[in-house]
């Protein structure tokens, strides 16, 4: 790796960074994309999803080689085509010209790009980078998604900030007593101490509270699965960093002293959050998220509930998220400071900065542009 | 990467030239702006001929993991403007001015099983796929004809490179290929990139048609002007302009109309694109279709021709062609 490197090099403080490119991303759920050609910018180029006869999810380049009129607004045709809605121009799913309706032959060059793309764990997954790379193997682990022994749903959120900032939010809960108070927040979440570790593509951060009174999302879980419950319990948040921007994090409590910091969770309840973020630009990402959990699986009632009831905490995350964001870009002069709780978010962001490296590109980011709002009518 | 065709120009130092096959020369260049240069792409240049700059495209062979090194070969086209030329006459540490990486041939990596087809310098524009192919360990046979041994480039390092996914075919020890044979063996989920003489790859294009094969898989570059008949003089006519022109061997329709002080509209400059195209009122002689924009029905019809590299060539008589521009 880049040890032999001067420290000062990675300095891991950029407020807001780039995003690398050789890397999956969701571009959207599956249920999204259909034989209805759709838009989305995903890392910062915008896209047209749409779905092939037999079922297979395609990213084109949103632009039409002739005059880059955006192929989202056309539609599809034949098994695996797109036609154009300005002049008529067809692709097929690799974006090669099959028609040129003005001419009688086809220009060797007319061709958008096609990037590979990976359907798993319920999303659609696209590789921007340099496609000699694009391992299917690379895509971040979120078997809970879609595992029978697994069930939940979740939701998109279209966040105003750097996806950065969305993984250090989710690398530090300590933050959760303060933002998310009314839920999930509890004053034992910033006095306990949390254990960090590290390799080359993740970061892991585990907390343990024993013996602790379950804030109020935690026993209306409990009660689902043994009802009348009431008691301390023990709590657990171990957060799975996958670079560059999954996190899986393996939530629950269980009775407190029946085992589970030792590995017997039977008497608990376990959930997992999934999250994954999607630079859609410097300043904006797609933050797919979804509430999974090992028991009642076959309540839809309970994966409603939890799905509505982690909207509303995430939407509480998406306030700050926003503001600080906007914070930053009207500070451009001031600098972070980096706490002890925020280890696992540096580590994060220094494994983020390694794959910029090894892109040839750099950490930093040019300033916003000054926006003009206008005011008044 | 994306494919970019956005021209940014710089200079390129020549770091070192050497010939590596009869009439072609390697020439390495170190530019002033690398950027990562993607199987498929290639450099626009100026060259100088009788004092006047133009534009020539070389495709990259090889190159540096970050582009600081870029290497292209050039073939003394024996017919040439001058271009190819001013080429050869490199030497290290001249400077000229290059873009950087230009894509117009991508390589999609993915497909089943690839053909890869190179005839003489077209190499140029395919050794780089054949050595992708073989990173990601793609199931490839590139296709390498030449006229002999010796004036095909990296012949002998794409041997001990490919092993036995290369096939060659030499015309001077009488293995010539048939196109016809290699077209009908290919599979139809066979994606092909070849580049080459222009005959070569229209013979290709026409039984890849007969054999009802997706036209979307044939993928290929032109290097350009490459005709079916040797340049010969011959004279421009446009009545509604009260122009007549001498185009010589060395220019082309369109170049020497430009000469002539007539405002002519074009893109591509490599019959591509059709906006070049001029319609035919009378011709005596015959019209040397050289561009890929017109269906061979069309081009039989004799109406119309792209002048920026179609030419006419005499039948008996000298040639003149009488022509309405747009
Ligand atoms: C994308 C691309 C990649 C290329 N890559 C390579 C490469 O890697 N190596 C390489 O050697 N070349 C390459 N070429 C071709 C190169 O750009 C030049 O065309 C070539 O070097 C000949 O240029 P020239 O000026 O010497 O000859 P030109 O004068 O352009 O002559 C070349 C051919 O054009 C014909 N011709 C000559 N005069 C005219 C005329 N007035 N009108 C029409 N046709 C004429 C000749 O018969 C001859 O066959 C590439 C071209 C393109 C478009
Ligand atoms: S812009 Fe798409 S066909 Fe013209
Ligand atoms: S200018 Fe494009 S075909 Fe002549
Ligand atoms: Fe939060």
């Amino acid at each position: 790796m880049t040890d032999t490197m001067p420290a000062r090099q990675t300095s891991t403080t950029h407020k807001v960074m780039p995003h690398p490119l050789n890397a999956w991303y969701v571009a959207a759920w599956d249920h999204e994309v259909t034989r209805k050609p759709m838009a989305r910018r995903i890392a910062d180029r915008p896209l047209a999803l749409y779905r092939t006869e037999d079922g297979r999810a395609v990213a084109l380049a949103d632009a039409c080689w002739h005059r880059l009129a955006p192929l989202s607004m056309g539609k599809v045709v034949g098994r695996d085509g797109i036609q154009c809605p300005y002049h008529g121009i067809v692709y097929d799913s690799l974006g090669r010209c099959v028609s040129m309706p003005a001419q009688e032959t086809i220009n060797p060059s007319a061709t958008v790009p096609s990037f590979p793309v990976v359907e798993r764990y319920r999303y659609v997954w696209v590789w921007l980078g340099d496609p000699a790379l694009a391992d299917p193997a690379l895509v971040p682990d979120m078997h809970q998604m879609d595992s029978p022994e697994w069930a939940g749903d979740g939701l998109t959120i279209h966040a105003k900030c750097n996806f950065q900032l969305v993984l250090d939010n989710l690398m530090d809960l300590t933050h959760e007593e303060f933002v998310h108070s009314s839920t999930i927040g509890q004053e034992e979440l910033s006095e306990s101490d949390f254990v960090t570790t590290h390799d080359d593509r993740t970061v892991k951060v585990e907390r343990w509270m024993l013996n602790i009174d379950p804030p109020p999302f935690w026993l209306k879980n409990m009660r689902d699965k043994f009802p009348g419950f009431s008691g301390k319990v023990d709590r657990w948040q171990i957060i799975h960093f996958e670079a560059p921007s999954t996190i899986c994090i393996d939530v629950g409590v269980a009775m407190a002293g029946t085992g589970a910091p030792e590995g017997d969770r039977s008497q608990g309840v376990n959930g997992y959050v999934m999250n994954t973020i999607t630079p859609e630009t410097d300043r904006t990402s797609h933050y797919f998220w979804a509430f999974m959990r090992n028991y009642r699986l076959d309540s839809q009632l309970i994966t409603t509930q939890l799905r509505q009831g982690v909207n509303g905490v995430f939407g509480e995350d998406e306030v700050m998220l926003e503001a600080q964001q906007a914070a930053i870009d009207a500070n451009p002069d001031y600098e972070f400071y980096n706490l002890n709780i925020d280890a696992g978010g540096m580590w994060a962001r220094r494994i983020i900065e390694r794959m910029l490296e090894a892109e040839g590109r750099s950490a930093r980011m040019a300033p916003a542009a000054p926006t003009f709002r206008r005011t008044g009518a | 990467m994306v494919a970019s065709n956005i021209e940014v120009w710089q200079r390129a130092t020549v770091v070192s030239v050497e010939d590596i096959a009869t009439g072609i020369r390697r020439i390495v260049l170190a530019p002033e702006k690398p950027a990562k240069a993607d199987p498929g792409t290639h450099l626009d240049l100026m060259v100088t001929i009788d004092g006047r700059p133009e534009k020539r495209s070389y495709s990259i062979v090889d190159a540096s993991a970050t582009g600081d090194r870029v290497a292209l070969s050039v073939f003394r086209t024996p017919t040439s403007r001058g271009g190819s030329i001013w080429m050869h006459q490199l030497a290290p540490g001249d400077v000229l001015e290059v873009t950087q990486p230009l894509q117009n041939f991508p390589l999609r990596y993915g497909a089943p099983r690839y053909l890869l087809l190179a005839g003489g310098v077209g190499i140029t524009a395919i050794a780089a796929m054949a050595r992708a192919l073989a990173k990601v360990n793609a199931d490839f046979t590139l296709v390498y004809a030449g006229r002999s041994r010796s004036a095909m480039a990296y012949l002998r390092d794409l041997e001990a490179e490919l092993g036995d996914r290369i096939r060659i075919h030499v015309d001077d020890e009488g293995t010539t290929m048939s196109v016809a044979a290699l077209v009908e063996s290919i599979s139809a989920d066979t994606e092909v990139y070849m580049c080459g003489p222009i005959r070569l790859m229209d013979a290709v294009r026409r039984s890849w048609g007969d054999r009802g094969l997706p036209p979307q898989q044939l993928r290929y570059e032109t290097f350009g002007a490459s005709g079916w008949f040797d340049p010969e003089e011959f004279t421009v006519r446009i009545p509604k302009l009260g122009v007549e022109a001498v185009v010589p061997k060395g220019r082309s329709m369109l170049e020497a109309l430009e000469d002539a002080g007539v405002d002519m509209m074009f893109d591509c400059r490599r019959g591509e694109c059709g906006l070049c195209e001029v319609r035919v009122q009378s011709l005596t002689g015959n019209i040397d279709h050289r561009d890929v924009f017109y269906s061979d029905r069309q081009k039989e019809d004799r109406a119309k021709m792209c002048c920026c590299v179609s030419r006419v060539v005499s039948a008996g008589a000298p040639a003149v062609v009488t022509i309405e521009t747009s």
